[in-house]
């Protein structure tokens, strides 16, 4: 391929119409309180692996509702089970990552 | 020969003061511009949280002021003070002389052609939260598709929006969205619903509820972020970009149906009504009261009352609460001052 001297990024919008979310579904049938998050953060920010590992229930969450692969970030879970006492919508976040693996598998 | 009170404005904050000053012993009589009592509320199918009947409260509120004189299809041509009463020409030819006047003249949807990049008025299947009520309580609207696969909900159109000459939020929207994205997947369960919202604004009785009902029972999904731009594809679908704020990147998706939340404005035919009778408009273009916090209903003009969305956006509990205050507040002010 001739060099122009540049290269194309891949955009990074979020394309609803060619959205693969099954994961997302699959985990919804087995743990239907994945739907009620309503991202407030208190997950992440109680997490102990959040500041040297970005780690985030609820981008977990969100990145399965749009279709990302969300192995990377789950893998630094260290199932403490922190975010699941300040869930203020009681979801039981450590059972949901603990499903979540097993679906992955 | 009972008091004459005159209600200007004929929707559930007049018929329920009307209600009130009936059983106080006067005699109600309300001026409405349209050809019906009821005012928005009449067009609207189901009400939030509990998805009670609207056609029911009407009715019922018609059922206990049929004591009451009603003037449709009639409007105020002009205002006299003959000191502390009021002489109301009707343009029906009929005058009526009165101690007090009661303002419930409501509200009107925002115009939401005004907000061009979402293209009411201009794409095909692009409709209004008040549409879709219409459509709802059985008229049809061949906008709406027969099977559709994806429908949006754009949250705060005309509120929260200085460009739109409106800095209120309009209150209700958020969960009326909740509620018709509810009505949308009750009568479409395969439906994709997406609420495009700013903030969700759940502050009243059970709004949590609903909003946790829609997410878990429905699978609405909530996407944070303002819409800004709509288009239309070559096949006539509507196409939607916002940013996924929480995400922090940019979204698209095509939709067979978007349904603008449009907000709440003042009644455009108040200002007239307002200059016959010297009444202060306040800087959000509503009629302002004596005081925010304790003088709601309280006007700058002694006998002039207001009651429901006149001076603001305001939920039918709330604009009920305030016509029963008016109510007493005028029973007060006749007894006191007369």
């Amino acid at each position: 391929m001739t060099d122009f001297g540049f290269t194309l990024t891949k955009s990074s919008t979020i394309n609803f119409d060619s959205l693969d979310n099954h994961l997302y579904k699959r985990l919804c049938t087995i743990e239907p309180d994945a739907q009620i998050c309503m991202s407030c953060g208190s997950c992440s920010a109680t997490c102990t692996a959040a500041p040297f590992s970005g780690m985030s229930v609820r981008k977990v969450i969100l990145g399965l509702q749009r279709g990302q692969d969300v192995r990377p970030l789950l893998s630094n879970c260290m199932l403490c089970g922190k975010c699941t006492m300040v869930c203020p919508r009681a979801i039981n976040t450590r059972h949901l990552l603990l499903t979540l693996y097993r679906i992955y598998d | 020969m009972k008091e004459n009170i005159v209600i200007i404005g004929g929707g559930i904050a007049g018929m329920e003061a009307a209600n009130q000053l009936l059983q106080l012993g006067y005699l109600p009589i309300i001026v409405e511009q349209t050809d019906h009592l009821g005012g928005h509320v009449a067009q609207w199918h189901k009400l939030f949280p509990d998805m009670s009947s609207s056609q029911e409260i009407v009715s019922n509120l018609k059922e206990r002021i049929k004591d009451a004189h009603v003037h449709l299809e009639t409007k105020v041509k002009g205002i006299n003070s003959l000191g502390n009463r009021y002489n109301i020409m009707l343009n029906n030819g009929i005058n009526i002389v009165t101690k007090a006047v009661l303002m419930s003249t409501g509200f009107s949807l925002f115009d939401a052609s005004k907000k061009e990049e979402y293209g009411y008025g201009v794409y095909d299947h692009v409709i209004t939260n008040g549409d879709l009520e219409a459509w709802f309580n059985g008229k049809t609207d061949k906008r709406i598709p027969p099977q559709p696969k994806a429908i949006g909900f754009v949250h705060c159109v005309g509120s929260r929006d200085l460009k739109a000459g409106n800095s209120q939020c309009s209150k209700v929207c958020c969960t009326t969205a909740i509620k018709q994205a509810i009505e949308i997947k009750e009568r479409f369960p395969d439906t994709e619903v997406y609420c495009f919202y700013m903030d969700l604004r759940l502050f009243g009785k059970k709004y949590e509820d609903f909003y946790i009902q829609a997410q878990r029972d429905f699978g609405v999904h909530f996407i944070r972020g303002r819409v800004s731009e709509v288009g239309e594809t070559l096949d006539g679908l509507v196409q939607v970009k916002a940013e996924d704020t929480l995400v922090g990147k940019p979204l698209k998706v095509t939709l067979d149906l978007l349904v603008l939340m449009s907000g709440m404005v003042c009644n455009s035919q108040v200002t007239p009504l307002a200059e016959m009778l010297r009444l202060e408009i306040d800087d959000d273009d509503f009629l302002k009261s004596k005081d925010n916090v304790y003088g709601i209903i309280e006007s700058n003009r002694a006998g002039i009352f207001y009651a429901g969305a006149c001076t603001g956006t305001k939920t039918i509990p709330e604009t009920v609460s305030e016509a029963r205050a008016a109510a007493l507040c005028i029973h007060n002010y006749l007894k006191n001052n007369f």
